[in-house]
């Protein structure tokens, strides 16, 4: 089993993100993570998808997700050649005795403290799975309180772009029969 | 966005909904009126749709699939929401495994009612994400010519499917203009149908290389109209050829090449020749379950040559060594101008042995039936005079079972679309539905339903829309008493416990008097000397439907068979009985 990383660029349209849900899940394929957003075309959206498949279903799942009539292109994204991030929210006990304790792996991480009160900071934390895991095994004696993360987003190095749109072919109607 | 011609007056939602399948060149519809779609049915009051009023809308959905089997044509089908809507998933379920083009429109509740659970609420689009090729949920008046003119593209092109249009009954109502759409503009839509010229060189190379070939015609054959091509390959190659249950027609029985049909109660011939096969050609074919058993066993010396519209086939369940994306015929003409060109060229295939070997398994296990001791009614027998006395032009329909497997065997098929039946899902209550809808789209062919006796008796009420709108379709009712398949395996693998297959339908119900109350005639059949003329008789009828109920022996068995889930190698020609191949034939 190996982690596939898939950029999916997608009509904005309702349903269509139940429709790659119920796809993956009916195909019996695991998604690891999920992250949903516009792109730089209002009618477009990007779904990075994250899949813990082999090979060969996971040229099934590039397939099935192709047929998806609302599926404009799918792009499988190379981990050599690509960025990708999550973004964590994470709340830790911390009073004033181990405050800048908490502060120190904060600034060791590069993350940000957004609140702080008197026995608690949250802080938030972005960067790629690796570096995450780091940070959140760092805090763990800290006590974590509550933890929130997104899905990974993730894009390709270089100037080119999958978004870049080829003119979208028009399909012909026959004039009204009768 | 998408240019448009209409005419700009005021119109109701409704109005523009019938206009705009009026547009699409829709003539006939099966449907059932209920609140949420009634603003629909007014305006289809003037339309010069022929709306067909049906019992049961999965009536409607198979009528139909049956409508767009035998024509080709778009069927179409109309619900009301909530359980008009849920009545039509069998249909939807079943027209997209066997790629089926159909529209469903249904009423959904008003748009502000939407999600409140409101009184027939149901979220179709939602439970038919799985089922269909596409499926759309319209609040907005505007969009309903560009949504409907879209589902009967997409219900049409590339590889066919089922495509719902729900329409809320607000938008039904709301003043609209009705503006038909010039083009559509579907960016994540493009089907290829033109193979690629590397693959069909490819697969030429393959084919002439190979010293036992055999073509493995699936249902996309059929779809998209490729007999004539299929037809021109074979003979210029003189390769075997096998329909699937599907593709049956595809190719005529009464060709020398023809093995028959493969799978798990394929002819020996046709499992054998795909078992010992060097290369498969599969056309249109999807290596389902049941025609390769076991797939780690399935033909393995076979390198495989995969045409297929969809991509998503090729490779699913079998490598394939050569894959070609596109449409059948567009494939098969390709490669007869490929092919011709090495033969005329003084490279043509050496097929002589192999072709030898076919015939001879061919001839030496036919397909045949054990006659039932006491004068009892064999049901092949019933079968098989039945597609001798109405004969290759007929329309032959069938529910899912023993007799379906008898229907696919002992009917000669001579045309494509001739042979309708529910081969994916395995729907049972198929047949006399989806007669009537290919009777209505073929209203000059005979048209017979061959039906088990339990299948009968889920679908039946369509009798009275046959009867009341004049589609007179025959009913062979293969009466064995029985679940006769399911008796089948308890017969084999359950020790004869026959838990709950016994319908006692020679005692209730009376299908002479069932068949009567419906205003068609019922003649009923229970030896073989009364066999032809029943059927003769039945033929002899055109102005009702007749349904005749054969009452046939129960304990026969369908023959050949390759017990679920296990290699294609263990076939049996009939119980306890393996067929030996001369290996050295080969």
């Amino acid at each position: 089993m190996a982690k596939h990383t898939l950029s999916v660029l997608v009509e904005d349209k309702p349903g269509v993100l139940a429709r790659i849900a119920g796809l993956f899940s009916r195909r019996g394929f695991n998604i690891e993570s999920l992250a949903v957003g516009p792109t730089e075309h209002p009618e477009i959206s990007r779904m990075t998808i994250v899949v813990n498949v082999e090979s060969s279903p996971l040229e099934q799942v590039t397939k099935q997700l192709n047929k998806l009539v609302e599926v404009i292109k799918i792009v499988e994204l190379d981990p050599n050649s690509s960025v990708n991030r999550e973004l964590v929210l994470v709340k830790v006990g911390a009073t004033a005795d181990n405050r800048s304790q908490v502060l120190d792996v904060v600034q060791l991480f590069r993350a940000k403290v957004i609140d702080v009160s008197s026995d608690a900071i949250t802080m938030q934390i972005v960067g790629n799975v690796d570096k995450i895991g780091d940070f959140l095994r760092v805090l763990e004696p800290f006590g974590i309180r509550e933890l929130v993360q997104s899905g990974m987003v993730a894009i390709g190095r270089g100037p080119r772009s999958i978004s870049e749109r080829s003119k979208p072919i028009a399909v012909p109607v026959a004039p009204p029969a009768g | 966005m998408t240019e448009q011609q209409g005419s700009g007056d005021t119109i109701t939602g409704a109005q523009s909904l019938v206009r705009s399948l009026e547009a699409a060149g829709v003539t006939d519809i099966f449907g059932i009126p209920g609140g949420a779609i009634l603003p629909a049915y007014d305006p289809l009051m003037d339309s010069s749709i022929r709306h067909i009023l049906v019992r049961h809308e999965q009536g409607a959905g198979h009528a139909a699939q049956g409508y767009a089997a035998a024509s080709g044509r778009v069927g179409v089908c109309m619900a009301t929401s909530g359980p008009g809507a849920t009545n039509l998933v069998t249909p939807l379920a079943d027209a997209h495994m066997d790629s089926v083009p159909m529209v469903a429109v249904t009423g959904q509740v008003g748009a502000a009612m939407i999600g409140t659970d409101a009184f027939q609420e149901a979220d179709i689009r939602g439970i038919t994400m799985p089922i269909t090729k596409h499926n759309f949920l319209v609040t907005d008046p505007a969009e309903i010519p560009t949504k409907i003119a879209e589902a009967f593209h997409l219900a049409s092109t590339g590889r066919p499917g089922p495509v719902l249009v729900d329409v809320a009954k607000s938008a039904l109502q709301a003043s609209t203009t009705f503006d038909w759409p010039r083009e559509l503009n579907l960016p994540g839509y493009r089907p290829v149908t033109r193979p690629h010229a590397k693959q069909i060189r490819e697969a030429a190379r393959l084919l002439l290389e190979s010293r036992k070939p055999v073509l493995y015609v699936g249902g996309g054959t059929i779809r998209s109209g490729a007999s004539k091509e299929l037809m021109i390959l074979a003979e210029l190659t003189g390769i075997p050829v096998v329909t699937t249950l599907m593709a049956r027609g595809a190719f005529p029985d009464s060709h020398p090449q023809h093995l028959g049909m493969p799978g798990m109660h394929g002819t020996v011939a046709a499992v054998a020749a795909l078992q010992k096969s060097d290369l498969i050609v599969s056309l249109g074919a999807r290596f389902d379950d049941r025609v390769t058993g076991n797939l780690d066993s399935f033909a393995p010396g076979a390198k495989v040559i995969h045409a297929d519209i969809d991509p998503a086939e090729i490779g699913k369940n079998r490598h394939a060594d050569v894959p070609i994306v596109g449409d059948v015929r567009e494939v098969l003409i390709d490669l007869i101008t490929t092919i011709r060109t090495e033969y005329d060229a003084g490279n043509s295939g050496d097929y002589e042995g192999w072709v030898a070997f076919c015939a001879g398994v061919k001839k030496q296990y036919p397909l045949g039936y054990e006659t039932p001791a006491g004068g009892a009614l064999a049901p092949q027998y019933v079968i098989e005079r039945l597609g001798l006395l109405s004969g290759p032009e007929t329309i032959y329909t069938a529910g899912v079972g023993q007799h379906q497997m008898w229907a696919a065997h002992f009917v000669r098929y001579e045309r494509p679309n001739t042979w309708l039946n529910s081969g994916g899902l395995g729907t049972m209550g198929y047949a006399v539905p989806a007669a009537m809808g290919a009777k209505v789209a073929m209203p000059d062919q005979t048209v017979w339903a061959i039906d088990g006796d339990g299948c009968f008796q889920m679908t039946n009420q369509e009798l009275a829309t046959c009867a009341i709108n004049d589609i007179p379709i025959k009913v062979a009712v293969i009466n064995n008493e029985s679940l006769g398949m399911v008796r089948q395996w308890q017969t084999l693998f359950y020790n004869e416990r026959y838990s709950n297959t016994d319908l006692h339908s020679k005692r209730i119900p009376d299908f002479v008097k069932l068949a009567d109350a419906y205003g068609c005639v019922g003649l009923a059949c229970e030896s073989p000397g009364d066999v032809d003329a029943t059927i003769q008789k039945a033929m002899e009828i055109n102005d009702v439907p007749v349904v005749v109920d054969f009452r046939v022996h129960r304990d026969a068995m369908v023959w050949p068979m390759v017990a679920a889930g296990t290699s294609n190698d263990e076939i049996k020609y009939a119980r306890d009985l393996a067929p030996q191949f001369d290996e050295d034939d080969l």
